[in-house]
């Protein structure tokens, strides 16, 4: 197993991009939030709001060099362990690739400003403008790089002649019919994780005024945090939902054998119902029994076809070594779960603000909102390994398989003892510099002065 | 100009800029670490945290636009070196995503820890260091290609003298280039402690980058003689003018004046070297395997790319721009008279 590039290929890259997809989806999703607590702190004359977005991004940088250093790895890993694919890939999508760089590098530039300038102009509405190519570059680099990624998914935009790439559009290639709800869903859920996680943050906060830790400016300060991000939480989930649906009719259509795969739809039928969790039988003739499940009926084909009697694509219409696993039933079964519960809350939270019955901060909901921010990273983690493991055992869906395209080389197995060393490195210092950053500076204490400095490694004013 | 020489004459001064930007950053790291042990930090750190802090994220982007560039223009480079590269590659990326993050960490969330510090200047000169393998391994003879797939003979890399000599050039090119900026630097914010002893570390680290280069150049002749034939063939005058550039460079910092021409003449140095190298190196990418003119991308794709270059172009020198002038060319703000303002 140790000595087999193609299984320790994938493993290394489903090791770098699940640790990377966590700052990524940050990344993509907190620049918005601070421009949006910023607009409100200088709007409202509100200085909550803007220490609000200051102690966002001063959090924010932390998660974004680890989200720079990891993109830097996986975009090397995937010409050092995929060289078959990316020769492909050159040739086909080099341009989104190309374009995703651009973002970055704009995004790049305008944060530097952006944290540098807090005091240095006259007008704060200047500040806020140098944080808009922030968010904008942000968006773009989850824009471009989902492209490539759907791609993967859908290949199209070129000819194979005599087994030869020809007749290359890069266009085509780029808006490939999984894009538009593949870029919308990652999008949306990128920017509903990130709300629930700073909204988590907020709720444990307030859970800890029991025990009389805060002082009434903290207090009010949390509250306004909540209320912001569980609004744009609320707006984001809604969305998230409607894309999913989107994606489900796009699957239906293009990739049916993920599909299949997902709900456990052995055999093509009309009027298909969905499975809710429950677990596979063998049944002793190579097939399988479905056990425990939740069913209901005609919601596949809703889900699929946007009608009862649609025609859903069952498992038996593929060769068996061209079927994805079957356990990602249960990764999508995990994601569409916790969106839904992260609609509830954040909607039952907007809600609490007009019914007096059902209090915004009462335990039980801070809790959920405390608990929602790691599920929503967790459905994210769960959502990119459904979409990944789902178009196995192609690398490129339907033209090249995984195995083709990994690497040759025999030490790659050591290279993913070294970077799982890496990352467990990185994950744990990040959580404890960010833990101290601010126990260091309570949010009461800053309140109170008009300004302040953090510690720097480089001492910057004696 | 065709487009796979249009297509590598813009990576090349994308590395080019790397290579000027990432010296100052990496070099910085090491002086920084140094002062720090011998008890000098004071004098030095603020100044270089002064600029460092706001452009450490956009020097990476130099890199990852390079590699990024490359595999889009010729693909084939993403078949050989990918294959033949990963122990050493992945090497570098774990080197600066230690480097990355802890500086973040560092500057951003933590209190002052020499642990970090020596991470950081560490790894500032381990990275040049492996990166400049890369060069010996594209002149040729180390990767092989057989039937059963493509080859890196690592062995013979680590135990080839030529290559221990382009390490040595990129460490202290590294300390040179970087000491010659904090030099302007300091001068520029009239920093009266720090001149005197950033202007001996520039002058210091000229020498062996002088004697590095021309053990460079020669051992040029036996490691790779298509590479020498191919200088001598009426290019050699690149070199000649680098080293020009060179000694009106040092012998401005010997005579305390005009340190930030010396630095545009440090500049013009390496560029000189950096192009003469690179033009002389052509047609190939990766001796024999990768020729330029066999291996670019198709004609769409590249037409596309040059497209999206230019158009891209136009967003990022006035971005780029913006950001040198609030940091770099703001006289208030070097010498501090101006708040970072940090969040």
């Amino acid at each position: 197993m140790f000595q087999d590039p193609v299984l320790m290929s994938r493993a290394l890259t489903a090791l770098t991009l699940g640790f990377h997809v966590i700052f990524a989806t940050i990344g993509v999703g907190v620049p918005l939030l601070i421009l949006l607590a910023e607009f409100l702190g200088i709007k409202k004359k509100d200085p909550k709001y803007t220490l609000m977005a200051r102690r966002w991004s001063r959090g924010y940088v932390v998660t974004v060099a680890v989200g720079v250093v990891t993109g830097t790895a996986i975009g090397l890993q995937l010409s050092l362990l995929w060289p078959n694919l990316m020769r492909v890939a050159g040739q086909t999508i080099a341009l989104p690739l190309f374009m995703e760089t651009f973002a970055f590098f704009f995004e790049a530039i305008f944060l530097g400003i952006y944290l540098y300038t807090w005091d240095r102009f006259k007008n704060p509405w200047h500040h806020m403008l140098v944080g808009i190519p922030v968010a904008v570059g942000a968006l773009f680099s989850g824009f471009f790089i989902t492209t490539v990624n759907s791609f993967m998914n859908q290949p199209v935009g070129f000819d194979i002649v005599d087994g030869q790439l020809a007749n290359v559009s890069p266009l085509e290639a780029m808006f490939s019919p999984a894009m538009p709800t593949k870029m919308a869903h990652v999008l949306t859920s990128a920017i509903l994780t990130s709300a629930f996680i700073l909204a988590a943050i907020a709720a444990v906060q307030l859970l800890r005024q029991r025990r009389n830790q805060l002082d009434k400016l903290s207090i009010e300060y949390h509250k306004k945090g909540l209320r912001l991000t569980m609004t744009v939480a609320l707006i984001f989930a809604i969305a998230t939902a409607l894309v999913g649906d989107f994606s489900g009719k796009y699957l239906a259509k293009y990739q049916p054998d993920k599909l299949a795969a997902a709900e456990w739809h052995f055999e093509t039928s009309s009027e298909a119902e969905l499975i809710l969790g429950g677990w596979l039988e063998e049944d002793g003739e190579g097939g399988y029994e479905v056990r425990g499940a939740l069913k209901i009926p005609y919601a596949l084909s809703i889900l699929a076809g946007g009608v009862p009697n649609y025609e859903v694509t069952g498992l038996d219409e593929f060769a068996k070594e061209d079927q994805p696993p079957l356990f990602i039933h249960y990764l999508f079964d995990a994601m569409v779960g916790i969106g839904m519960l992260l609609a509830l809350i954040s909607f039952l939270f907007v809600l609490g603000r007009y019914i007096k019955r059902l209090p915004q901060f009462s335990k039980p909901m801070l809790i959920a909102i405390a608990a929602g921010g790691p599920l929503a990273m967790m459905a994210i983690e769960f959502g990119w390994f459904f979409a990944e493991f789902g178009r196995q055992p192609w690398a490129l869906y339907d033209l090249m398989r995984t195995s083709e395209a990994a690497t040759t080389s025999a030490n790659v197995g050591w290279m993913l003892i070294a970077f799982a060393i890496l990352y467990a490195v990185l994950g744990v210092v990040t959580v404890l510099v960010l833990t101290r950053l601010f126990k260091d500076n309570p949010v009461g204490k800053e309140l109170k002065q008009s300004e302040h400095r953090g510690e720097a490694m480089f001492a910057d004013e004696v | 100009m065709q487009i796979q020489e249009l297509g590598i004459a813009v990576l090349w001064t994308f590395l080019y800029g790397y290579l000027i930007v990432a010296s100052i950053d990496f070099g910085a790291g090491f002086f920084a670490f140094y002062s720090k042990y011998t008890k000098r930090d004071h004098m030095i750190n603020r100044l270089i945290a002064r600029y460092l802090s706001p452009t450490w994220e956009v020097t990476n982007v130099f890199f990852v636009f390079f590699f990024v560039g490359i595999v889009g223009f010729f693909p084939d480079t993403a078949y050989y070196y990918g294959t033949a590269l990963l122990v050493p590659a992945s090497v570098v990326l774990i080197l600066l995503a230690i480097r990355g993050s802890f500086y973040a960490f560092a500057n951003y969330g933590s209190k002052e820890s020499t642990l970090y510090m020596f991470l950081y200047g560490a790894t500032g000169l381990l990275i040049p260091a492996s990166m400049s393998t890369v060069l010996t391994v594209s002149q040729g003879g180390f990767i092989n290609e057989t039937e059963s797939g493509v080859f890196f003979d690592g062995m013979k890399l680590f135990t080839n003298f030529y290559s221990w000599t382009v390490v040595f050039l990129a460490i202290v090119s590294v300390l040179y280039i970087s000491a010659m900026f904090l030099l302007f630097y300091a001068d520029k914010a009239r920093d009266v402690q720090a001149v005197p002893l950033v202007r001996k570390w520039a002058l210091f680290w000229s020498v062996p980058t002088i004697i590095a280069s021309g053990l460079v150049f020669f051992g040029l002749k036996s490691q790779a003689a298509w590479h020498y034939e191919s200088i001598l063939a009426g290019n050699w005058w690149w070199f000649a003018a680098s080293f020009i550039f060179f000694i009106v460079a040092v012998s401005f910092v010997y005579l305390k004046r005009n340190y930030g021409l010396a630095f545009l003449m440090v500049m013009g140095q390496f560029f000189m070297a950096w192009f003469g190298y690179g033009y002389t190196h052509l047609p190939y990418i990766l001796y024999p395997y990768i020729d330029i003119n066999g291996s670019v991308v198709n004609e769409s794709m590249a037409v596309a790319l040059v497209v999206v270059f230019i158009l891209g172009l136009l967003l990022l020198v006035p971005a780029l721009y913006l950001l040198l002038r609030l940091f770099l060319f703001d006289n208030d703000y070097v010498r501090g008279k101006r708040s970072s303002g940090k969040a």
